[in-house]
């Protein structure tokens, strides 16, 4: 059975949430902790949303440089699946494994809402069971979450296919592009604003157009990485 | 114990949203021809011992690694607190000297 870490930060919100939906895939979710420098050898890592470290100095940017992510940055240069969940996504772009930054959202405010998203790539090893253009529903809350890259660097990520996926509808937090989340070149660290983890239980999950609070769309992150390292086992 | 000061500040040319909704806030109480705001970010680094150039050297690089995001933010500027006040004393970029001069700034970031 494929074991996915979950990290717990000094303020992760939505780390059990990760644990349950690598549970509701059929892998083993496996606790790790920021302080630590033991991956407990698994299979793949979730970073999950909420804050870390009190969100001091930059979002993201003090967990960036925790014990932990010393390891876990060296995993995913080695090709280990990273997974970046709304806080999670700013560790991964503070620690320098997806390109931009994540600034407060234009509007300055906290924002909640199911979201629109297309699936821009759907080639990584947290979207092969997408299908590229495909329309999906995500939750998505938070407050920093608006996605910035100078113009050079912008042209450079749309030009290799690293945008994951876009905003459709609404542009909830100002984001540049309509960027919703990233790819890196090799397709195993993927990072996103909203929340794939709220999107696995029919009942407790986002409303789509055929029932309310039926979507479940974020299932297939987890079962697109247990398909991955199936491919590559 | 010497105290060095970093600022930084967003990039100019992205929104600064605290800033745009303080300039917002200066219009609604009459304070309408402010018509821009930013706001940075303040360091202070006390260090114990004198500030020798390994000292600076180490904080340009924490301002550039870690005190600010270059895809976001700019150092603007350093100041090492070796100013010195006309009556000879070591004073501090800004501040004022015990002997009532201000500070002329010494070597700058």
């Amino acid at each position: 059975m494929a074991r996915i870490g979950v990290v717990t930060f000094p303020g992760s919100l939505d780390d059990r949430d990760a644990q349950r939906a690598i549970r509701l895939v059929g892998a083993e979710p496996v606790a790790l902790w920021h302080g630590d420098h033991d991956l407990q050898g698994v299979d793949a890592i979730v970073l999950p949303g909420g804050f870390s470290y009190g969100d001091y100095l930059r979002p993201g940017a003090i967990a960036a440089v925790s014990p932990i992510m010393t390891e876990v940055i060296d995993a995913a240069n080695r090709g280990l699946p990273v997974l970046g969940i709304c806080n999670g996504f700013q560790v991964l772009v503070e620690s320098h494994l997806l390109p931009g930054g994540l600034i407060r959202n234009a509007h300055q405010q906290f924002i909640r809402r199911d979201q629109r998203l297309v699936v821009e790539n759907a080639s990584t090893a947290w979207t092969n069971q997408f299908e590229a253009g495909e329309e999906i529903v995500i939750p998505l809350k938070n407050a920093d979450g608006g996605f910035i890259a100078d113009a050079e660097s912008l042209k450079r990520l749309e030009g290799e296919g690293l945008v994951a996926f876009r905003y459709r509808g609404v542009n909830p937090n100002g984001s540049l592009d309509d960027i919703a989340g990233l790819t890196n070149e090799r397709g195993n660290v993927v990072g996103l604003m909203p929340h794939p983890e709220h999107a696995v239980e029919p009942g407790f999950g986002p409303n789509v157009a055929e029932a309310m609070r039926s979507g479940t769309d974020g299932l297939r992150f987890f079962t697109s990485v247990l398909e991955s390292l199936a491919a590559r086992a | 114990m010497p105290t060095i000061v970093v600022d930084v500040m967003p990039k100019a040319e992205l929104l600064d949203p605290q800033g745009k909704a303080t300039t917002g806030a200066l219009a609604r109480l009459g304070h309408g021809k402010f018509e821009n705001v930013r706001i940075g970010k303040r360091f202070e680094l006390t260090v114990d011992g004198p500030v020798t150039d390994e000292i600076k050297a180490e904080v340009r690089k924490i301002a550039d690694e870690v005190l600010s995001n270059s895809v976001i933010e700019d150092v603007v500027g350093i100041d090492f607190g070796d100013g010195t006040c006309e009556c000879g004393d070591a004073c501090s970029c800004g501040d004022s000297c015990a002997c009532g001069a201000s500070c002329q700034c010494g070597a700058a970031a």
